[in-house]
C-alpha cells in the first residue's frame, strides 16, 4: 500500500496528487497510450467512492495484463476473454465486493463476445471498463473487431476489406438493446474534457454497482500509438477524425430506476 | 444420518452441498443433467448459489472467480463439456485455487454418445489443458462411495490448493442405489483462505494469478506446484484391494468397472481361479507403489478399461515388466459383462 511521498515545502498546497488506489508500480504502456490515463481514471473514481477495501480488479490478457500491479487493491487475473465470467463468479460469491474488468476489444469483443453479452443480459452487477483501441496491441497489432475499414494492421496489411473480415463491431450498441444492463456509454479521453467526461461515466458506473442497479459498461475509444505508426499526437488526432466516426461518443442506455 | 435411496448424480450433488458448496456453475449436458437439476433446485433453498452458465466455458470461468473470493465451488459436466473446461482448469491450477470439478464421462471422441465410458482418464490425469499440473483425481465405483469422495475432493483441494476431479461415467451417474449420506461439514472446520480476494482491507492487495513474465519467477511458482504434487503423491494415494493375498492374476480397474470386475474376482474364485482386484480411487495420485508391490509375486495384471488403454500406461508404468500386462477394454461406451471380462480372465491363467 505504499505511495509516492514527496515532501511539500512550507507554503505549498498539493493541488494534484496520485490517487490513493494508484500504486507505484511504473506503467508498463507506451508513450502517448490512453490505458494510462483510464487506469487513472479509475482509481481516482475508487478514491472518491471510499470503495478501496472492496474493490476487487479482473486484469485481462492484453496491453493491460499487468493492471494488477498498477493498484492498491485486490485483483485476480482472466484467461484472455473470460473476464465476464470469472467477475460474475466473484460477485455472485461476495455480492459486497465491488467488481470491475477492464478489457481491451480483443478480449471482450472477440474471444470473450459470448461472456460480456450473457453477463450484460444477465444484468450482472458489477462494472466493465472497455478500451476500444482498435486494434490488438500486446500481440503486436493484428486485426481487432472494432479495426476500421481500410486501417491497416499486420494482420490486414493492405487495410481491413469489409468484404473479407466485416465491419467495425459495435459492442456498445448491441449491449444497448439487451434489456439487462443499466448503463452502456462510450467516452473517450483525448482531450481534457473527455476525461472529465469519462471520469464522470466511470464514477455513475461504480456508483450503479454500489446501489445494486446492475450491469454498466463504459466503452472507452482509444488509440494505440505503436501499432497505429504514429507519434502520440497523430494517434490522438487517429481517434477524433477517424475513430470515432464509427464509434460516436455518448450514453447508449441509461436506465433510470 | 440419513439412508435414502438416490442416483449416483443426485448424490454427488447432495454430498457437494453438505461439504459447504457456496456456488455452482455449469452448463446442461447427458449424462449428469439430474446434477444440475438437483443443484438448480437445492442449492438456492440452502443458502448458495446456482447459475447456469452460457458455456461450458463460462461455467469454469465462474468457478474460477468464485474460488478466487474463497468459497467452496464446484462445476459438473459430461466429456465434451469438460473438454471446453480445459483452459480454465489449467488457470485453476496455475493460480493455484481450489475447486472440485465432476466430469460424467461419456463415449467419444467429439460429440460420441451418452452411454458410459472411461475415455477421459488421460484429459483427467496427466493434465488436459496447457501447463505443467496435475489435478487431485477420484473415481468412485459406488454411489455412497461417490458421496464420500466428494467431500473427500473439497477437503483436498482446499488443503492443497490444488483442483479436485471427480472422474466417474453415466453408468454411475444415472444409477440408483442406498447412501448413507454423510452430516454437512461444520463451516469453521474449513480452512482458512488468506489468499482470498476479499477485499485489501488492512492488508496489503491479494493477488490471484498464473502469469509471471519472468521466467526464473515463473519457475518459482511451478516448483511449489511440483512440491505441492510431491507431498500429494506422500500421503493422498488410495485404491482398494480385493483378494489379492494369494492372487494369481490380478485385474486393475477403476470407478464402475471396478465394480463390475469385483462380481468377477467372485466368479472366477467360485470356479477355482485365485482372481484379485486392485481398484485405484485415486487415479492421480495413482497407485503405482502398491500396484508394484502386487506385480511383484503376481504373475499377471490385468487391466479392464472402458477405452483404448489408457490407466493401462500407468499400470504398464507401476508394473515396469514385473508381470505380464494384458489388456481388455470396451470402447464406444460398450460395457462388458461380467462373463466377458471372466472369458478373458480364463486366457491368461493355466487352465
Ligand atoms: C487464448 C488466448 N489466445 C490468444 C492470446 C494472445 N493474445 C494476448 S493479448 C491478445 C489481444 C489483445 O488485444 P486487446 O484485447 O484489444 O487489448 P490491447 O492489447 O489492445 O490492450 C491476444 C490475441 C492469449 N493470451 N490467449
Amino acid at each position: 500500500m505504499s505511495q509516492l511521498s514527496t515532501q511539500i515545502p512550507e507554503g505549498y498546497v498539493k493541488v494534484f496528487s496520485r490517487p490513493r488506489s494508484l500504486s507505484d508500480a511504473k506503467y508498463t504502456y507506451c508513450p502517448g497510450c490512453h490505458h494510462g490515463i483510464i487506469g487513472r481514471l479509475i482509481a481516482e473514481a475508487i478514491d472518491e467512492l471510499g470503495i478501496q477495501e472492496r474493490a476487487v480488479g479482473v486484469a485481462p490478457v492484453g496491453c493491460a495484463v499487468f493492471l494488477f500491479r498498477f493498484y492498491n487493491v485486490d485483483f485476480v487475473q482472466a484467461a484472455h476473454g473470460r473476464a465476464c465470467a470469472v467477475a460474475t463468479g466473484l460477485k455472485r460469491a461476495s455480492p459486497n465486493l465491488i467488481v470491475f474488468t477492464y478489457q481491451g476489444d480483443g478480449d471482450l469483443a472477440a474471444i470473450g463476445t459470448a461472456e460480456t453479452v450473457h453477463a450484460a443480459n444477465r444484468g450482472e452487477n458489477f462494472t466493465v471498463i472497455f478500451v476500444n483501441n482498435q486494434i490488438y496491441g500486446m500481440t503486436g497489432g493484428e486485426m481487432a473487431p472494432t479495426t476500421l475499414p481500410g486501417q491497416r494492421t499486420v494482420t490486414c496489411p493492405e487495410g481491413r476489406d469489409v468484404k473479407l473480415t466485416g465491419h467495425p463491431l459495435k459492442v456498445s450498441e448491441m449491449l444497448a438493446q439487451l434489456d439487462g444492463p443499466v448503463y452502456i456509454t462510450r467516452q473517450a479521453v483525448y482531450d481534457a474534457r473527455h476525461i472529465q467526461m469519462a471520469k464522470k461515466a466511470i464514477l455513475k458506473a461504480f456508483r450503479n454497482q454500489a446501489e445494486g442497479k446492475g450491469f454498466s459498461l463504459v466503452e472507452i475509444v482509444a488509440d494505440c500509438p505503436t501499432n497505429f505508426q504514429m507519434s502520440p499526437v497523430e494517434a490522438n488526432r487517429w481517434v477524433v477524425e477517424k475513430a470515432l466516426q464509427y464509434f460516436p461518443l455518448g450514453d447508449l442506455k441509461v436506465k433510470e430506476d | 444420518m440419513s439412508r435414502v435411496l438416490m442416483r449416483g448424480n443426485e448424490a454427488i450433488a447432495e454430498a457437494a452441498i453438505r461439504a459447504g458448496l457456496k456456488c455452482y456453475f455449469s452448463y446442461p449436458i447427458t449424462p449428469q443433467g439430474e446434477l444440475v437439476e438437483y443443484m438448480a433446485r437445492e442449492l438456492p433453498k440452502r443458502g448458495g448459489v446456482f447459475l447456469q452458465a452460457e458455456s461450458e466455458v463460462a461455467a469454469i470461468n465462474m468457478v474460477y472467480g468464485a474460488a478466487a473470493a474463497g468459497v467452496r465451488t464446484m462445476t459438473s459436466s459430461s466429456s465434451p463439456g469438460n473438454s471446453l473446461k480445459q483452459e480454465g482448469i489449467s488457470y485453476l491450477a496455475g493460480a493455484r485455487l481450489p475447486a472440485v470439478i465432476v466430469n460424467v464421462m461419456r463415449g467419444g471422441p467429439g460429440l460420441g454418445n451418452i452411454a458410459p465410458a472411461q475415455g477421459d482418464y488421460f484429459q483427467a490425469t496427466k493434465g488436459g489443458g496447457h501447463g505443467d499440473y496435475r489435478l487431485i483425481v477420484l473415481a468412485p465405483s459406488t454411489v455412497p462411495e461417490a458421496a464420500q469422495l466428494v467431500m473427500l475432493a473439497f477437503d483436498l483441494s482446499d488443503r492443497y490448493r490444488v483442483p479436485a476431479m471427480i472422474l466417474t461415467d453415466g453408468m454411475l451417474g444415472q444409477m440408483m442405489e442406498p447412501v448413507e449420506l454423510p452430516p454437512p461439514v461444520d463451516e469453521a472446520t474449513i480452512p482458512e483462505k488468506p489468499w482470498a480476494l476479499t477485499g485489501a482491507k488492512g492488508r496489503p492487495p491479494n493477488v490471484v494469478r498464473s502469469f509471471e513474465l519472468e521466467p526464473r519467477k515463473l519457475k518459482e511458482m511451478n516448483l511449489v506446484l511440483q512440491e505441492t504434487y510431491r507431498e500429494i503423491e506422500e500421503n493422498e494415494v488410495r485404491w482398494e484391494e480385493v483378494e489379492t493375498e494369494d492372487a494369481e492374476i490380478l485385474l486393475v480397474a477403476h470407478g464402475t468397472v471396478g465394480r463390475i470386475v469385483k462380481t468377477v474376482v467372485r466368479q472366477a474364485r467360485k470356479e477355482g481361479i485365485k482372481a484379485g482386484l486392485l481398484r485405484p480411487i485415486s487415479l492421480w495420485p495413482f497407485p503405482y507403489g502398491p500396484l508394484r508391490r502386487l506385480a511383484e509375486r503376481v504373475p499377471t495384471v490385468l487391466t479392464v478399461e472402458l477405452s483404448a488403454g489408457q490407466m493401462w500406461e500407468d499400470v504398464r508404468l507401476a508394473v515396469e515388466g514385473r508381470a505380464k500386462t494384458p489388456f481388455f477394454g470396451e470402447l464406444g461406451g460398450v460395457v462388458p459383462t461380467p462373463r466377458e471380462i471372466l472369458s478373458e480372465v480364463k486366457k491368461h491363467v493355466p487352465a
